[in-house]
């Protein structure tokens, strides 16, 4: 039987503030476990929560950028259960009145079409801190410096089809947070965590099939990965004629595996209703507005930018427009470098490459877009060739120098472009080289005489010790032989 | 309106309060009341009135997003059950 996929998306989103949703504490990651957990956040008896106007700037900003309803009047509930890393024994949340409405947003797909995803509503929420559940004497550590770090959490609607449409949407979303500077987008850190609604039903059929959701993916591939295994889980049972159970799974992305975590039986009842240590919230013309000035270039527009300002093509385009740092830095790149179609592919190529294989981010990149920029000048005015370019971009990555030109001096890597000297070499290997230069002349096939123009490239590379231009090369070298 | 045994139970696992079989008896008796005055104020005509949120006629006050605790660790930890390595120690979860 052939099966639609529907795919709907819970994205939590931890907001880049300086302090908590409900107190002053700082926000800041990395720090020794509860020195930034103060009484509010440890649910002493007697505190009182007070929101963070940033939380609401940045939830308003979002919704903009998302095409969204802005909610005027915004309510806190309780949404109750016990756990640890929950102090209060309740989250403080949004439920019938959050602050982001329906919206959408437009992705692109590898087949060239785009798609709207529409987004039901986004709300504010606090996040909770950490359970350590190593060996403490058979007891688990509590830190709760995370506990009450503001999130949204932004919900769509059963819009997504495939892994690759959810996958682009999620991409998508880490783009427009980044970019509008209200996360800090480090997944590694949690900073975006993602839970995936899966049903599956007959082709074609107008009727949603039962669904599971799997919770906290925190990274693309894990999410692509925990699609396609459940979508796998569900179309056997399915063709064994079974039923689904709606339950709640967790995704071992290291083994490749899923497990039941709660079955809609056993499913939280969270007896939400209103905080009664919060008022309402009103977002009026000015705080709307306020938001809206601060809303900076959103990578759509970069994107239509990049193409024109900088003649990139479409897939280039959307690469290095998509990630707010890495579209400075192609930017800062390019003023440094001036060709932006150089910079584009070494971006694209050298520099992502070794992004990835250190598993680092633009934002630990050893070497700067000034830096790179210089590099780009000297690929293009020749004075190094793109081996030798290779070389110069590993001795600024591991900090031999910091200065393109000084390394390109000290490792004698400038290559050669003067004339009379390529030259001489050249007519020195032709002359050594007697059978293959008549070979060449006697051949008419002009794709065999090409292949043969590089038999001696290779002589003539060693001559200049690797230095030679090889694009002079190879206008002396058909000079010589074909005039 | 009443309440059965089992919604009584299902309450107290849900808020974490111990309830024994005698005291089952007499909450049913109790909120059964209770609930029997929420009905009674359900019969009033509510039509013209908007939901409230709050009782007070008023609306929260935003702070600005700027740091203003301290650490005060030792001072939390020193009244904590038991602690290490700057963690609290809680009873086992496994989930």
């Amino acid at each position: 039987m052939q099966w639609d996929i529907v795919i709907g998306l819970e994205i939590h989103v931890q907001l880049a503030t300086r302090t908590k949703i409900f107190s002053g504490s700082s926000t800041a990651y990395g720090a020794e476990p509860n020195t930034q957990a103060n009484a509010v956040d440890l649910a002493m008896p007697g505190m009182l929560p007070v929101p963070n106007e940033n939380a609401f700037r940045y939830a308003v900003m979002f919704g903009l950028a998302t095409n969204a309803e802005i909610g005027r009047r915004s309510v806190f509930e309780r949404k109750n259960y016990f756990y640890p890393d929950l102090p209060k024994g309740y989250q403080t949340t949004q439920l019938a009145e959050p602050i982001v409405g329906p919206g959408y947003v437009d992705i692109d797909l590898a087949d060239g079409s785009s798609k709207r995803v529409r987004i039901h509503h986004a709300h504010l929420e606090e996040d909770a801190g950490k359970s350590l559940h190593e060996d403490y004497h058979g007891m688990t550590g509590i830190d709760l410096n995370r506990a009450g770090t503001p999130l949204i959490e932004v919900v769509t609607e059963p819009d997504m089809n495939s892994a690759e449409e959810a996958v682009a949407f999620a991409k998508k979303l880490h783009s427009l947070v980044t970019s509008l500077g209200i996360c800090d987008g480090d997944m590694s850190q949690g900073s975006m965590r993602f839970d995936v609604n899966i049903s599956l039903k007959p082709k074609g059929s107008g009727e949603l099939g039962t669904r599971t959701e799997t919770k906290n993916l925190n990274s693309f591939r894990f999410m692509e990965q925990a699609i396609a295994h459940e979508v796998e889980r569900q179309m056997d049972i399915l063709e064994d004629g079974g039923e689904i159970v709606q339950e709640t799974r967790l995704y071992n992305g290291d083994r490749d595996e899923s497990r039941s975590m709660r079955t809609k039986e056993e499913a939280n009842d969270y007896r939400y209703f209103p905080c009664p240590d919060l008022l309402p919230v009103e977002i009026d013309d000015a705080f709307i507005e306020d938001a809206r000035a601060r809303l900076p270039e959103l990578p759509d527009e970069r994107k239509a930018r990049f193409r024109d300002q900088y003649s990139l093509n479409d897939y280039d385009a959307g690469v290095l427009s998509g990630d707010a740092r890495l579209a400075a830095f192609f930017e800062e790149t390019v003023q440094h470098g001036k060709d932006a179609k150089l910079a584009a592919n070494w971006i694209q190529g050298e520099f992502s490459a070794r992004l990835n294989a250190e598993e680092k981010t633009v934002a630990d990149s050893p070497i700067s877009g000034a830096q790179l920029g210089a590099l780009v000048v000297r690929i293009a005015d020749n004075t190094v060739s793109s081996a030798g370019a290779k070389k110069v971009f590993e001795a600024l990555w591991i900090g031999e120098n910091t200065d393109v030109d000084a390394i390109i001096e000290e490792k004698g890597l400038k290559q050669v472009s003067d004339t009379g000297a390529l030259e001489a070499m050249v007519d020195e290997v032709l002359s050594s080289m007697p059978e293959q230069v008549e070979q060449y002349k006697n051949e008419d096939n002009p794709k065999k005489r090409k292949k043969m123009l590089g038999g001696f490239m290779g002589p003539l590379m060693k001559a200049s010790k690797g230095q030679g231009n090889p694009k002079l090369f190879n206008e002396i070298l058909l000079k010589k032989l074909e005039g | 309106m009443s309440i059965s045994r089992e919604d009584i139970e299902k309450v107290a696992m849900l808020a974490r309060i111990k309830v024994d079989d005698e005291q089952v008896s007499a909450l049913e008796k109790d909120l059964g009341n209770i609930l029997d005055l929420v009905d009674q104020l359900g019969t009033a005509d509510t039509d013209s009135v908007e939901p409230m949120a709050h009782p007070l006629d008023a609306v929260q006050k935003l702070r600005a997003d700027e740091v203003t605790e301290t650490n005060q660790r030792e001072a939390f930890q020193a009244i904590a059950p038991a602690t290490e390595d700057g963690l609290y120690l809680v009873p086992r979860v496994i989930e």
